[in-house]
């Protein structure tokens, strides 16, 4: 009863926050924010707007000068407007079947992402099961995961892709390895955390029904995992689109938002890169909440949720 | 009612640590009979604990015999001869009270339809019917230490250990819990084993009260209780009771002298 009423509180608290001026303080540091871009990007911009106008002998005024420095095609640091303009266009004003839509490129990102991320969520599982179950997993496995991840995944990429080529094999399956290899080490260390939870004495009541070691995973210590899990698997989604985007870098790449990144900066197209940088970071955002509503609805469903 | 169910003969049990050999068990003759209820009451490191795992296989002796129902401990285990508790409920969180009780039946095979009069039958034993669909945390501490005694009945062992079951709950509810622990063993004639701290709770609840002492852990004392089977719980007001409560007392001073 009591823990019904609190969150019960808490559910409306979050309105009331809001109402009460929860909000006010978020739109400030957002306001913030952009007033600190705007004034980067005045300061970034300045030097190319003073050349121009020294070269064609013109005098410009204040006003004009920062009009200027904010309506540059390839400024150094791109004004919010210009991003938003740059978004809205690349989202709502192409086909999204286009080469321009960022939306088909994002979804290109998404998929490998997607795909990477179950990968490494698979590998990291079963990695973890076979640590927590055998003795020579659990002291031989552990230093090569880590060392895994200690190496520049930039100088590992570019050789998965190379080489899955060189196997004919593009587009999306060797970018979502890359993904996998960011992916998989949060659920590894997460899953074998989490399959360790049970306290001693849940593993003796098992003991003494006999229990088989199936069932002492399937009814004991995957259940008692839920909660490590999904904490690591928000961690591993971000990761592996991290790893994806990092896979579509490498020369070659002409689709996904690497290879958006990348176009632009070959071009100067600093709009460009930016406008795929907050498509990404939005991606990013989007995946890591829809997991933490997965995690909500199934700890509530188990009775597991604080 | 005097077949003897568990037979200790010298058992011993070391453990190896990195200080050394530490002697958990030495020399541990007993006979629990059928329908017996044993506590085995001392202080902290006396073994009383690691003696009632070892009845429940959950430990191993290193030295001695140990038999339960006449098979080695682990056999006896096979064939479901007792239900343990602990002395803390260990109820999942995600499944109900019925799902909890039902768990070990579940794990041993038993059908559903089985596991569905079984669980409704050892709710009403503890006084719990009508909140098996509830779960875990809608139950006070001592809801679920008697639905974790209700798990432990569900599969019909005939040996009931519990390792300081109430020791966690104030000291109302742990009355009304012992008491409610006669009724239940009056009414099944299981065989308990019963581990305390508690000298109360040791003579209230007995028919034989073991006292033991620590390095090494062993029994110093085996007193047989001369209350009468019934027991209300005024009884701890009699001279009786009192004279019984000052043995055990005396047991344990005797059991510390040596250090």
């Amino acid at each position: 009863m009591t823990d019904m009423a609190i969150g019960g509180m808490r559910g409306g608290g979050m309105l009331r926050r809001a109402a009460s001026g929860g909000v006010l303080p978020i739109l400030t540091v957002l306001l913030v924010i952009v007033m600190v871009w705007y004034v980067a990007a005045v300061g970034m911009n300045a030097q190319w707007v003073r050349d121009q106008a020294a070269r064609s002998g013109a005098v410009l005024e204040t006003g004009e000068f920062v009009r200027q420095t904010l309506t540059l095609d390839r400024p150094v640091l791109p004004a919010p407007h210009q991003v938003a303009a740059g978004l809205w266009d690349g989202i709502a004003g192409q086909k999204i079947t286009s080469k321009r839509s960022l939306v088909w490129h994002g979804w290109v990102t998404l998929s490998a992402t997607l795909a990477g991320f179950g990968i490494g969520t698979l590998a990291g599982i079963l990695l973890a099961v076979g640590i927590v179950h055998n003795r020579a997993m659990d002291q031989s496995l552990m230093p090569w995961a880590v060392a895994s991840q200690t190496v520049p995944i930039l100088a590992i990429a570019p050789m998965v892709i190379v080489v899955f080529a060189s196997a004919g094999i593009t587009g999306l399956l060797p970018k979502a390895i890359i993904a996998a290899w960011l992916s998989f080490f949060p659920v590894l260390v997460g899953m074998v955390k989490g399959l360790r939870t049970p306290e001693a004495m849940q593993m003796d009541l098992m003991r003494s029904w006999s229990a088989s070691p199936a069932q002492r995973f399937w009814r004991l210590r995957l259940p008692s995992s839920m909660p490590y899990l999904f904490a690591s698997l928000k961690v591993a989604i971000a990761a592996a689109l991290v790893g994806t985007i990092v896979g579509e870098l490498p020369a070659g790449a002409s689709s996904g938002l690497g290879a958006r990144l990348l176009s632009g900066s070959y071009y100067g197209q600093t709009v460009q890169i930016w406008s795929a940088l907050f498509t990404a970071a939005a991606l990013a955002g989007g995946l890591v909440l829809l997991i933490g509503l997965l995690e909500r609805l199934t700890l509530r469903r188990m009775g597991l949720a604080r | 009612m005097s077949q003897p169910v568990i037979r200790a003969n010298a058992v011993g049990l070391t453990f190896q640590t990195a200080d050394g050999p530490v002697h958990a068990l030495k020399d541990v003759d007993l006979t629990i009979n059928k329908g017996d209820f044993v506590s085995f009451i001392g202080p902290s490191g006396c073994g009383k604990t690691t003696f009632l795992r070892a009845i429940a296989a959950l430990e191993t002796p290193t030295s001695g015999q140990l038999t339960v129902n006449g098979m080695d401990p682990d056999a006896a285990r096979r064939a479901r001869a007792y239900g343990y508790v602990f002395q803390a409920p260990g109820l999942y969180p995600w499944r109900t009270i019925a799902g909890n009780i039902s768990l070990p039946l579940e794990i041993m095979g038993f059908s559903r339809a089985d596991r569905a009069e079984r669980v409704a039958r050892v709710l009403d034993l503890v006084d719990l019917a009508g909140f098996g669909g509830k779960f875990p945390w809608q139950l006070s501490g001592g809801m679920q230490q008697r639905a974790s005694i209700a798990r432990a009945l569900a599969f019909d062992a005939d040996i009931l250990l519990m390792d300081e079951p109430f020791g966690a709950l104030d000291e109302i509810v742990r009355d009304r819990l012992n008491q409610a622990l006669l009724e239940l063993w009056a009414k099944t004639g299981k065989t308990i084993g019963f581990v305390t701290h508690s000298i109360p709770e040791a003579v209230y609840l007995s028919t034989r009260i073991v006292v033991m002492s620590p390095r090494p852990g062993r029994i110093t004392r085996v007193i047989d209780s001369p209350l009468p089977a019934s027991r209300p719980l005024d009884i701890r007001d009699t001279p009786e009771f009192i004279a019984l409560a000052h043995e055990v007392r005396e047991g344990l001073r005797e059991g510390h002298s040596y250090d």
